[in-house]
């Protein structure tokens, strides 16, 4: 073979890819597959059931009756004065955002390993479009929380919005980040050792124990505040019933330090996932 | 022409046996070498080839190992090789599925690959909205979809079920869906692994049409693996054989099959006896080539060797040969008598006139007998092939379509 001109090529592959090389490009030119799969998880989520979309519904609804009946009226915690059913529904609807996005991005490579082992397309558009998926669903649970705090507003409780509540979008996308960071990680490090999947599936619910869903932070003992406050999710569902509720500690540092948090577990979870994904079929 | 697709040393290893508690000690070890020390991978020095019947001592395999070709635009390759010969892992690498331990390849233009079909259909969404999800999975915008949308319905012909979920279709549906969506895209490079396998033979006839007419008509490459011959010749140019891991041979596809088959043949020898009869030999041979094959084209004769010992002596026996198919099922029955049995070496040559075989696989059970009772019985030996040599049928290759050619005439 002689050297001659210099060929242009549209794709040069070789073994190793550098740590910071993102295929950007390639997700932006598969942005209607993400599309197509946050239609596809949603649409398939209640096909063949009767209820259908209600499903989103009953899930927090019975949640939060069990929590008032167990946490509220049996153990008797104190919910910063705020109505019950509220207070517990606040919480329950930002921590299931972020855990439902956690739990599904956790399983993304062995969930898909048999299409990731048939075609190429950037492995990241699906934990994208699960996060942006489980998006939808919070959204209608957030319209349930906001239709229970109005039933509350109306029957003249002391709830009231404050101008927190502008933050909600960045609220919204630090437990995005924080799910899909964490997610991105634990679904690199389990495809080829699997230890670390079966830590999820309880994890998870022990980890809602550490946070304030079902007590408010200012009723936890002062030497036990700053363990609480250490998971990140603390200051972004403290700010969320401070910005809805107006209860709650809202402070800058704790928000602060969610916000760190987050937005480093998002680049470390990316990078690592894009180390990873372009071998994991070989060792999943 | 320009080349499309340029591969260059590309080798691929895998690791052997169970991933657990030794292999992290095992990881942390190569990370330490290679990361750290800078030197050369460990698990990659013994260089052992990909053949899976021969037990290594390292616990890695080379499943590709230095391979090197060009295809040019708008050539079909065709990839022919044995189970297990690596050709799976080559389209996944060459798909961007996994990536190459060692080397590269560099591609021009967009490549789709279809090394399944119906990769990422989901079964409660219908057929529909399953060809977007599909065709967007294989790197189609969503306009390009809808502007082919006809197209892939009207060659996958399942108008009628279009809103139905694709987990009732048969499963004949489901693969012309599949192939219809991946058939119909825009990218300049089409992988093919061994799809059309399925698929009723009215539908295989017509992915052949179509691929020919992406790779002739349209000037678009396409790389293509196969165990059936006569799509390989039907459909490609060029083709090499990928033998364990390797390159072995490149050229025009009709020169390659011939070559392959050769290689394919098994060696074997009979050593069979029951006192007074010991078959020693019982082999197929080309009646063109003279060689001993067990693949022998559907047009050409063949002859049939039989050489046994026998401690009897016998003037009146008869000697049955039993052509059987791949179930089991008696065809044919050839009878040679009297056959005079000496004491000692004896021998038998027949040939066989062919064109009257439909390709498939056969073999043979030889019945030694008198007037009375049966003398030597051996079953199921020296298995052959019959291949499609380009008959009237070879696109129907995988489809039962019966097991003798009947000569006649349309009157």
């Amino acid at each position: 073979m002689e050297i001659n001109k210099e060929e242009k090529w549209d794709l040069e592959v070789t073994p190793e890819r550098g740590l910071f090389e993102l295929p950007l490009k390639d997700i932006w030119h598969f942005r209607d597959l993400l599309v197509l799969m946050v239609r596809r998880d949603v649409v398939s989520f209640y096909k063949q059931t009767i209820l259908g979309p209600l499903w989103f519904f009953i899930q927090p609804v019975f949640t939060t009756l069990v929590f008032v009946f167990v946490f509220g009226n049996l153990a008797g915690l104190s919910t910063d004065g705020l109505p019950q059913g509220l207070f517990y529904l606040a919480g329950i609807t930002a921590w299931n955002y972020f855990a439902d996005c956690l739990i599904k991005t956790s399983t993304v490579f062995r969930d898909n390993a048999q299409l990731f082992g048939k075609v190429y397309f950037p492995r990241l558009v699906v934990p994208i479009s699960i996060v942006t998926g489980n998006l939808i669903r919070f959204g209608v649970q957030f319209l349930l929380f906001m239709g229970v705090w109005l039933y509350f507003y109306l029957q003249g409780s002391d709830i009231f919005l404050t101008w927190v509540a502008l933050l909600f979008p960045l609220l919204v996308v630090l437990m995005a980040f924080l799910g899909l960071g964490l997610g991105l990680m634990i679904t690199a490090m389990t495809t080829k050792y699997r230890d670390l999947a079966f830590l999820v599936t309880f994890g998870v619910q022990l980890l809602m124990y550490t946070t304030t869903v079902i007590y408010p932070l200012s009723t936890a003992p002062e030497k036990y505040r700053h363990i609480v406050a250490l998971n990140p999710m603390t200051g972004i569902i403290e700010t969320f019933r401070y910005a809805f509720l107006g209860e709650g500690m809202f402070s800058w540092s704790l928000l602060g330090y969610s916000t760190l948090v987050a937005l480093g577990s998002m680049i470390l979870g990316v990078l690592i996932f894009n180390k990873t994904e372009k071998n994991f079929i070989d060792t999943v | 022409m320009a080349p499309a697709i340029k591969v260059e040393n590309l080798s691929k290893a895998y690791q052997l046996g169970q991933f657990g508690t030794n292999t992290i000690s095992g990881d942390v070890q190569r990370w330490w070498m290679t990361k750290i020390l800078k030197k050369e991978d460990p698990f990659l020095k013994i260089g052992e080839s990909n053949d899976r019947s021969v037990k290594g001592e390292s616990n890695i395999a080379w499943s590709l190992k230095d391979i090197n070709f060009e295809v040019q635009q708008g050539e079909a390759l065709g990839i022919i090789g044995q189970n297990g010969a690596g050709k799976s892992t080559l389209l996944k690498i060459l798909s961007r599925v996994t990536s190459p331990t060692q080397g590269g390849f560099k591609i021009k233009g967009r490549v789709a690959s279809l090394l399944e079909v119906g990769t990422g259909f989901h079964p409660e969404l219908s057929g529909k909205e399953n060809i977007f999800l599909n065709g967007a999975i294989l790197g189609m915008r969503k306009h390009e979809i809808k502007n082919r949308f006809d197209e892939i319905v009207d060659f996958a012909g399942v108008e009628r079920y279009l809103e139905t979920p694709v987990k009732r279709y048969s499963s004949g549906m489901y693969v012309r869906l599949a192939f219809a969506v991946a058939a119909h895209l825009d990218a300049e490079i089409l992988v093919v692994d061994e799809v059309l396998a399925v698929g009723d033979a009215e539908f295989q006839k017509k992915c052949i049409g179509k691929m020919n007419d992406i790779s002739k008509g349209q000037g678009r490459t396409i790389l293509f693996v196969s165990h059936n011959m006569g799509a390989i010749k039907a459909l490609c140019s060029k083709a090499f054989i990928l033998h364990k891991g390797k390159v072995n041979g490149l050229g025009a596809s009709n020169d390659i099959i011939a070559q392959y088959l050769k290689i394919n043949e098994t060696k074997y020898n009979y050593q069979h006896s029951n006192g007074k009869i010991n078959v020693k030999f019982f082999g197929i041979f080309n009646a063109e080539t003279k060689e001993k094959s067990n693949n022998i084209p559907h047009d050409v004769d063949f002859e049939i060797k039989i050489v046994f010992e026998s401690n009897i002596d016998n003037d009146n026996a008869i000697i049955a040969i039993l052509l059987k198919d791949s179930y089991g099922l008696k065809i044919s029955t050839i009878h040679i008598k009297p056959f005079h049995i000496q004491s000692g070496e004896n021998r038998i040559h027949i040939k066989i006139k062919g064109g009257y075989l439909v390709p498939n696989t056969f073999s043979w059970l030889l019945n030694i007998h008198d007037q009375y009772e049966s003398i030597f019985k051996i079953d199921n030996i020296a298995s052959f092939k019959i291949f499609d040599n380009g008959s009237d049928f070879y696109k129907w290759e995988r489809i039962d379509y019966g097991k003798v050619f009947l000569k006649h005439t349309v009157i």
